[in-house]
């Protein structure tokens, strides 16, 4: 058995989502597809799973050429497909998950059903309870839960559409173990992913997508260098920070209490210097964010005072911290920094602090096509926000900072993007950083935290537990803190 | 007694017969806001059509092709044409009311033909319940068909279930090969088809005859009906005979209280609102989880897809 793509085209607008794409894969094959975010992957795996017809081209499998004009067809031909957020439906429970698109009798004998999804969750050593609701399955049940359904409808091509997003460690190696077997008993199984170390560790074989096309296809093992410069076109070094002479102090915080949620943090002190990088380190809830929302003037302190260049804002509301020059990005972006169903070119009008009443669009538009052209952002002027990618919101997010700030907060700038993008991020805040701006920032990434920062602030339980300077500390130390113990 | 319990099911046929069509159309995600429209406009023509005729059953059938009709203008607006269905159903609704008055202007105070009663031998000599349920004619008895039926086709078929899937996660169900858009049309054109019998029910069976306080904004209330139910045809059911009990018992008491008699007919609309805060209320909402087995029932939720348009890409 063989599954041969043939020549797929797919546009989107403008966007050549798919640009002349083949491919060959065996049977019994691992085989991973790689990719950044937006390199057309999923695009490429919906045609073949049938949810999106292709412009032109063929799927071949066994050598007959497939009809897919609809995922029924597919389904029929034996490819099915997990899509990156389990199409699962969560009032439902785990029996009618299963059954739910199944071809059969009129009557569903529920009893006749759920002895097949016992028999095919055994065979491939998963256990569910028929009666749970889907809504309580962790995303590795979800995907499990599809696994075993597609494998009861005669699956022989499995697509996995980046499965490790949101699973834990443990799950990803129960299903690295699952995919391994399916490849074992000659299914041939998909794994797209735009982890290059995920691919390392489970593909017999790779093929790289960059910008629709396919750029590269191998056997493994491949140098990660290899891949790396086929998935973004050019090797890449990330750089580090430049020291820069740090200035006044900016922000001082004296004595800061503060009550959020579950978050409690007492008797803060902290004074960051103008050009200086402050990375917050910590468990989630730790009190990093209750932090960067009281300097942006989001939360009130309970007690204590904050000041930026010598001006109390303590009792300032946001536009007060606004208007001070304190500029906060929060970490939802979609659902906190932008508004859904607005263009790129209104999102800057709305940033910009012009207060005539009527808008020149013609000017705004002109605006923003510099903007997308300063900040390297994938879309047109009149792109909504959620069609950008995670990068490319960032991005905009950046270009929507006024040109005067003082002080700069961010949480997680870097989470769920792309290396490239997260690059261009750090590339931004340092040249800001560079013309004076402070820079507060919140992660969980370690390795960000002790690049970018000059110092890091470790929380734990509410309260600041230590103080370091990112050239004095390690991985490991951090580690440690971050979990409330000196290192021993 | 057994007189009362009898005229309450009787007058909460067409009530009934609407909204398991609405609870079938929004099952699929579909929102057919033009119910009080078509009720209207269906209700008119049924008379119509069986008053030249001569024939109660071919009003029938006029009154589901009106409602049909109507439904599939919805239908195609909202999924051929991605319109949205709210807009689309309210200029319906307001269309489909003037074109009744208009029309049926002329059959005003006009006496038509009618079902006639229909008890069921042996059933209807039940003490009691055979009075109430089997004592009454064909359209009752379709109305407890509609019941039965539509439970049976959610939560114990294959295209029943598919059905609450297209409604839930339409792009999950389309990945599973249903094909949403044309399930979506057809399911919004047999819910269509019922809210047209229901307006029949009413001219040619409740209240005889055609004017345009006719059906007293029965469709606006099946489509409370159906949020009150929870989507789930038992419930909508229950809701729908709980809201009939109360008009009758308004009725009763004008003449027990002739100082609020002015008040009384408009009760059961509050009482409505008070049952809608209930059944959302936190400790209704966790019911469900108490009772698993009943989860369907005891939930309030809206197909999460309810409104919203499919499109592939
Ligand atoms: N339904 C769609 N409508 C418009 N553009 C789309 C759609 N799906 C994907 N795209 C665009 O096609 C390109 C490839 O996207 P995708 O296949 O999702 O990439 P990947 O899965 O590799 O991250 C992107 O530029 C994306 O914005
Ligand atoms: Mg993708």
């Amino acid at each position: 058995m063989s599954l041969e793509i043939r020549d797929i085209y797919k546009h989107f607008g403008p966007v050549r989502a798919s640009d002349g794409v083949s491919i060959t894969i065996q049977e019994g094959s691992l085989h991973g597809i790689l990719g950044e975010n937006g390199a057309g992957k999923s695009t490429l795996m919906k045609i073949l799973s049938g949810f999106y017809s292709a412009d032109s081209g063929e799927v071949i499998l066994n050598g007959d050429v497939l009809d897919l004009s609809s995922p029924a067809d597919a389904i029929a031909a034996g490819i099915g497909m997990l899509h990156q957020d389990p199409l699962v439906f969560l009032p439902m429970t785990v029996l009618d998950n299963f059954a739910l698109g199944s071809p059969g009798t009129v009557r569903l004998d529920r009893t006749e059903v759920r002895k097949e999804l016992e028999r095919v969750s055994s065979e491939l050593g998963f256990e569910f309870d028929p009666s749970r609701l889907a809504r309580s399955l962790t995303i590795g049940e979800r995907q499990q839960l599809s696994i075993t359904r597609l494998m009861w409808l005669g699956a022989k091509v499995l697509i996995f559409d980046e499965p490790t997003t949101g699973i834990s460690a443990t799950q990803r190696l129960q299903l690295f173990d699952t995919l391994r077997k399916l490849a074992e008993h000659g299914l041939i199984v998909l794994f797209v992913s735009h982890k290059l170390e995920e691919v390392e560790d489970l593909c017999d074989s790779v093929t790289v997508i960059r910008q629709g096309k396919v750029v590269y296809e191998a056997e493994m093992p491949v140098p990660a260098e290899t891949l790396v410069e086929k998935m973004f076109g050019k090797v890449f070094v990330v750089q580090g920070r430049e020291a820069v002479p740090l200035g006044q102090p900016v922000l001082r915080l004296a004595n800061i209490d503060l009550k959020e949620d579950t978050t409690h943090l007492e008797n803060l002190n902290l004074e960051v210097a103008s050009g200086e990088v402050v990375g917050l380190a910590g468990l989630e809830g730790s009190g990093q964010r209750a932090l960067l929302r009281a300097c942006a003037g989001l939360l009130e302190p309970a007690s204590g005072s904050l000041e930026l260049d010598g001006v109390s804002l303590t009792k300032a509301s946001y536009r007060g911290h606004l208007a001070a020059g304190v500029h906060y990005l929060p970490a939802g972006r979609l659902e906190e920094g932008l508004i859904e169903g607005i263009s790129i070119t209104e999102h800057l009008v709305l940033a910009s602090d012009d207060s005539t009443f009527f808008i020149d669009w013609k000017a705004a538009r002109k605006v923003a096509e510099t903007e997308i052209e300063d900040y390297s952002i994938k879309g047109t002027p009149s792109s909504s926000a959620e069609d950008l990618s995670g990068g490319n919101q960032q991005r905009l997010l950046l270009s929507m900072i006024p040109d005067e700030v003082k002080l700069l907060l961010l949480e997680h700038p870097t989470r769920g993007l792309d290396v490239e993008s997260a690059a261009y991020v750090w590339t931004r805040l340092l040249a800001r950083r560079a013309e004076g701006t402070s820079v507060i920032f919140a992660s969980a990434d370690l390795d960000e935290l002790l690049r970018y920062s000059d110092r890091i602030v470790v929380f734990f339980a509410g309260e600041v537990f230590a103080v370091r300077d990112a050239s004095g500390t390690d991985g490991e130390e951090l580690g440690y803190l971050i979990g409330g113990k000196e290192r021993v | 007694m057994e007189a009362t319990f009898n005229s309450i099911i009787a007058a909460a046929a067409p009530l009934i017969i609407a909204s398991m069509g609405e609870t079938i159309t929004e099952k699929s995600g579909v929102i057919n806001l033009s119910l009080e429209g078509s009720i209207r406009l269906s209700a008119m023509t049924a008379f119509a059509v069986a008053f030249w005729v001569g024939h109660a059953l071919v009003g029938f059938v006029a009154a589901a092709l009106v409602g049909a009709a109507i439904a599939a203008i919805i239908a195609y607006s909202s999924i051929g044409l991605k319109l949205n269905q709210i807009a689309v159903g309210f200029v319906l609704t307001l269309l489909a009311i003037d074109l009744a008055s208009f029309l049926g202007d002329s059959f005003v105070g006009e006496r038509g033909p009618r079902v006639p009663p229909l008890p069921i031998p042996f059933l209807s000599d039940i003490p009691f319940f055979g009075k109430v349920f089997f004592d009454q004619d064909l359209v009752v008895y379709f109305s407890f068909l509609t019941i039965a039926a539509t439970w049976w086709f959610f939560y114990r078929t294959r295209p029943g279930l598919n059905i609450q899937g297209i409604g839930e996660r339409p792009a999950a169900a389309f990945a599973r090969g249903v094909n949403v858009n044309k399930l979506r049309f057809w399911y919004t054109v047999l819910g269509g088809a019922m809210v047209g019998i229901a307006g029949a029910a009413y001219s040619l069976d409740v209240k005889l005859g055609w004017r345009e306080t006719l059906t007293l904004n029965l469709g606006w209330i099946a489509l409370a009906m159906v949020i009150f139910g929870g989507w789930h045809p038992l419930r909508v059911a229950l809701g729908a005979y709980m809201f009939g009990a109360l008009q009758v018992l308004a009725f009763q008491l004008q003449d027990v209280f002739p100082g609020v008699s002015q008040v009384l007919p408009v009760a059961p609309f509050p009482l409505m609102i008070l049952a809608l805060v209930f059944v959302y209320s936190d400790w209704f909402s966790k019911l469900g989880d108490r009772f698993p087995r009943m989860r369907n029932l005891l939930g309030s939720e809206a197909p999460a897809g309810l409104g919203q348009v499919f499109e592939r890409e």
